[in-house]
């Protein structure tokens, strides 16, 4: 797209642009680094995902006071001010990825005490596909690419279903083992933890849809209600 | 789903419409092939760069281009379903249903009472001192200026401030009774608070009269109108609720020019 006319705009843009990607890169790394925490029982490496998280924090309010300024001194329209509003609440989003990280490394210690315990299998793989939600989503924002941000959206459902399934199965393996009820419900937490990150990702795919397109989706074809849904 | 303000927006109820509008100034073709419905309950705003031809096409509405000799307009353009350049029209008559407030406030240099007064006197539509004076309070207070001037009617309309001035303009179109406004960067001459005045006033008059407004201010087409105009190189590029044109233009022109990266 054509330069503004007055570059210190581009230049505010930009800034915004790498604050979001850089709270992106956090935010992945904090539930990565906390599902390999809990791969390997790494008491120290949960620890410093939660030590990092202040820094997400931080970024996002820098992303506040630079929309605020913007808004104030430039008076964006179009798809600048589309861009400009949903850097601010994709920014609130990751920062609340961010705080789900953090959540499953505090965890860690908890479940790792219990040697006997099994880790779910199908635990790893749910954090990797919501991790790459997340991935994309971010990405989509950068190359403004509404098409990719559809494809994200596209995926929830995959996150939807491993949660549903982890779900019934641990409820079945804390009726046949009682005493593991304590460590079971942290890794079901974890899971939830999750599937709550899945759906952030996609609110942040459809806020880029947004901002690349002027237009709002569709409302999202709800799935089925997840399992542990009140009835 | 309608945003608020698409809710809030009446039907469509066109007063004018132009249809194939062109304009030359001698050789030189300023306006080409414009087409467009002026709304009556909705303020429609013409943006667009210098020299797009916005003023040009406003000044075919109420045939003020007929005062330049080498003007030459084609196309249809109606009011109330009447071609405006149809040899029957009577001109005088037009201007005061179809009333024009410029960039520069340009009051006569005559009292406040008789700056109000002239165009009714000169329509014939108040004779008696009496019937004039209740003319000269209505189009006062309905241009907001009322309060400020009641006591002081015979003093020079241009010893008023430049944005009591604007005001004063405003109500000697409405003294006449039209029923569309045109307003030619009526603001930039004011300083803030002036300009709010006149915006405030705009939002007042907005139903009684069709209203169209030329500004170079983008915020202000955004702040007082319900549909907006983009001119750009004599064409009209995109015509639309204001609230869409502002947050999601269609035309890539539209969105270079309000997003400050035209030219």
């Amino acid at each position: 797209m054509v330069e503004h006319t007055v570059k210190a705009f581009d230049q505010d843009i930009d800034t915004l642009r790498g604050l979001i990607a850089e709270m992106g890169g956090r935010a992945e790394a904090s539930l990565d680094n906390a599902m390999m925490a809990l791969l390997r029982r790494d008491k120290n490496m949960a620890r410093q995902v939660v030590l990092d998280d202040p820094k997400i924090d931080a970024l996002e309010e820098q992303v506040e006071r630079l929309v605020v300024q913007t808004i104030a001194l430039r008076a964006p329209m179009a798809n600048d001010l589309r861009e400009v509003v949903a850097a601010l609440k994709i920014a609130g989003v990751v920062e609340r990825i961010g705080d789900y990280g953090k959540n499953i490394a505090k965890r860690v210690p908890l479940i790792v005490e219990n040697r006997k315990l099994e880790l779910m299998s199908l635990l790893p793989s749910m954090g990797q596909i919501a991790g790459e939600m997340v991935h994309d989503a971010l990405n989509a924002f950068a190359a403004r690419d509404a098409d990719l941000a559809i494809a994200v959206i596209e995926r929830d459902k995959v996150v939807d279903d491993f949660y549903n399934s982890i779900f019934r199965t641990l409820l079945t393996y804390m009726a046949e083992n009682p005493k593991m009820i304590s460590e079971s419900a942290h890794l079901l937490f974890v899971a939830k933890n999750i599937e709550r990150i899945g759906d952030h990702a996609t609110n942040v795919a459809e806020m880029v849809y947004y901002a690349a397109t002027g237009q709002y989706l569709p409302d999202r074809e709800r799935g089925e209600a997840p399992e542990d849904a009140g009835k | 789903m309608l945003t608020e303000e698409q809710q809030a927006l009446k039907p469509n109820n066109p007063k004018m419409t132009a249809r194939d509008v062109n304009v030359f100034y001698g050789a030189k073709q300023a306006i080409n092939k414009v087409s467009i419905d002026v709304d009556m309950d909705n303020v429609t705003a013409f943006i667009g760069p210098s020299g797009c031809g916005k003023s040009t096409f406003l000044r075919t509405l109420n045939r003020m281009n007929d005062t330049v000799a080498s003007a030459r307009v084609e196309g249809e353009i109606t009011l109330d379903g009447e071609n405006i350049y149809a040899p029957s029209m009577d001109v005088v008559q037009l201007r005061a249903r179809v009333g024009m407030v410029f960039q520069k406030p340009n009051p006569f240099p005559k009292s406040i009472y008789e700056n109000i007064a002239y165009g009714p006197r000169i329509h014939g539509l108040a004779s008696a001192k009496a019937d004039m004076d209740v003319i000269v309070e209505k189009s006062l207070r309905r241009a907001g200026l009322w309060e400020e001037v009641k006591d002081r009617l015979n003093e020079s309309g241009t010893a008023l401030s430049g944005g009591q001035q604007q005001r004063l303009c405003i109500g000697r179109a409405i003294a006449v009774e039209p029923e569309v406004i045109l307003m030619d960067e009526p603001c930039s001459a004011l300083d803030p608070i002036a300009t709010a005045k006149i915006e405030e006033l705009i939002h007042e008059l907005r139903g009684r009269y069709a209203i169209v407004i030329v500004t170079h201010n983008m915020q202000q087409a955004a702040r007082v109108s319900q549909r907006t105009a983009f001119f750009h190189l004599g064409t009209l590029v995109e015509y639309g609720v204001t609230s869409d044109i502002f947050t999601n233009p269609k035309a890539d022109r539209t969105r270079d020019y309000i997003t400050g990266r035209y030219g």
